[in-house]
């Protein structure tokens, strides 16, 4: 690592015991199990805990306890807290912030974590957009723009019209996706689709058919980070943080540079990648936040993977599906998987398993993971470059 | 039945708003770097100069990207499907905007058609929304 530091690896992942629709949970609920599993995947005890990171709040989410509520649930004192609430791609800023915490001596242990009834609204506070006087409430809401599906989107007909990616090479995002999901017994969606299946479903937002679109779930995750000078100290191999790295760009979709590329996944892979010293090359398994069916288009053109306007392609021809040279997504993703609607979390999760080796849908021996997780309508991102060994 | 929303004005953005009730479309240019932006605030974003202007924009754009909605926000029920657009304003700012006079289909909404500012009365705002140019009869 830079500067001599041993770094940083996650030492304990989990998810709650089931994702999907949960009614007799709570969004606090959901924050205390999955942190109980992770301490436990750590081999821990919660007194050992004394560094916590949790989204406080974002405007883009339903109910959010935030890092003191959920200290107080689990009956732990920090003395390092972080509540950066960026939108789904929180969790990967938490990562960084606490690696960084650690290299300062600010904490040993922090623990990291999420939770959402995104579907069933279990105490969570209903969908709200921007206020009035927000730049969202004045320049976009009085248009008729109602979540993600209305803002998200807009960008996807510049990029076919500058680029000729076809209304089917998107559908197919979903498809390569769902192949995964397949193999996933916790996948929400498990049949296998079409590009015709895809292009017949509903549609939502012109170009956006309903399997083009996220889930809507409910569910959690938690991670352990802890100094890598103690890799040898937990049940579980470690995974190594081997670079960290986080932008932003636009509160609001319409004020986004180029609809053609994100600014934010750019500058977040460049600082993450530059971190960890290597290069996309050498990335063999790749999760990006997919939200929408021309996310992951976005992500693998932002981190350097195929060259601009190639991405649709790329997927088209089975490069990112299983037996793929790439495998992305390999849980199913928020369009087959789950997504509780900051996702970020579930990404993240995925990536320690198959660097552990113990995903449903393992993708052979990945030495290098990267995940890129998405805030907001392409507003924020954080990419984690993990491995199994350091570097 | 919900009412569509209103844009509630802030000081920073009053300028705007009273440019829409008086059928102008007004917007901000930097006086340092000379660049025009949009939403309204009080510092320029290309250079950070707050030496900033409003000035009268054209009201030419063209259509930059699109979705067409096919389930309404609360109080667009009767509007549906209906397009919400991003335009490129000719000085080159971007903004969110409704395209009017034309059905919300792929087919009339092609991408980089010309349109003009018009303005829709919502309670006691002006909305600036864009129809497209028509072509003139020689």
């Amino acid at each position: 690592m830079t500067n001599g530091s041993p770094g940083a690896i996650i030492a304990g992942a989990a998810e709650t015991d089931r994702i999907g629709k949960l009614p007799g949970h709570t969004t606090l609920q959901l924050h205390v199990e999955c942190a109980l599993r992770a301490v436990a995947d750590a081999g821990l005890n919660l007194r050992e805990i004394d560094g916590i990171a949790t989204v406080a709040a974002s405007p883009a989410t339903t109910s959010v306890p935030g890092p003191v509520q959920v200290a107080h649930a689990l009956g732990i004192t920090p003395g390092w807290i972080d509540g950066t609430g960026v939108g789904g791609s929180s969790f990967l800023l938490h990562v960084r912030h606490a690696v960084a915490a650690i290299r300062a001596g600010y904490a040993n242990t922090v623990l990291i974590t999420h939770g959402e009834s995104g579907r069933s609204q279990v105490g969570a506070t209903p969908f709200a957009q921007g206020g009035p006087s927000s730049p969202s409430g004045q320049f976009e809401v009085p248009y008729g723009i109602f979540g993600p599906t209305t803002t998200f989107t807009i960008p996807a007909l510049r990029y076919m019209k500058e680029y000729g990616l076809t209304h089917e090479q998107l559908a197919y995002v979903a498809v390569a996706q769902r192949r995964w999901a397949a193999k996933n017994s916790r996948a929400a969606f498990r049949d296998p689709i079409t590009v015709e299946d895809v292009l017949a479903s509903r549609m939502v937002a012109y170009p956006f058919h309903l399997l083009e679109c996220c889930l809507v779930t409910d569910g959690g995750g938690a991670l352990v980070v802890a100094g890598a000078e103690r890799a040898a100290d937990f049940p579980k191999p470690p995974v190594y943080i081997l670079g960290t790295g986080e932008s932003l760009e636009s509160p609001i979709i319409s004020q986004m540079a180029d609809f053609t590329e994100s600014q934010a996944f750019r500058l977040a892979g460049k600082a993450a990648f530059s971190e960890a010293g290597i290069g996309v090359a050498e990335v063999n398994h790749l999760m990006i936040y997919d939200a929408f069916a021309h996310v992951p288009l976005y992500g693998l053109e932002a981190l350097g993977f195929v060259a601009k306007g190639d991405a649709g392609a790329f997927i088209a021809e089975g490069n990112t599906e299983p037996g793929g040279s790439l495998p992305l997504n390999t849980n199913g993703g928020g369009l087959s998987y789950t997504h509780t609607g900051m996702y970020g979390m579930f990404a993240v999760q995925e990536s320690v398993r198959q660097l552990r080796g113990e995903a449903e849908a393992q993708a052979g021996q990945p030495e290098v993971s990267a995940v890129l997780g998405n805030g907001g309508v392409f507003s924020s991102a954080g990419v984690l470059v993990l491995g199994r060994h350091p570097r | 039945m919900a009412s569509k929303p209103l844009p509630e004005p802030t000081p920073e953005t009053q300028p705007f708003w009273d440019g829409c009730a008086a059928g102008e479309l007004r917007i901000q240019r930097c006086l340092e770097c000379q660049r025009p932006y949009f939403y309204p605030r009080p510092v320029c974003p290309s250079c950070g100069s707050t030496n900033v202007e409003w000035f009268t924009a054209s009201g030419n754009a063209t259509l930059y990207s699109y979705v067409i909605k096919h389930r309404p926000a609360p109080g667009f029920e009767d509007d549906e499907p209906y397009a919400i657009a991003v335009v490129t304003l000719e000085e080159g700012p971007r903004m969110m905007t409704s395209i009017t006079g034309v059905p919300a289909t792929p087919e009339a909404l092609v991408l980089d058609i010309p349109l003009h500012v018009t303005f829709e009365q919502r309670g006691h705002i002006h909305l600036p929304v864009f129809q497209p140019v028509r072509e003139e009869l020689p």
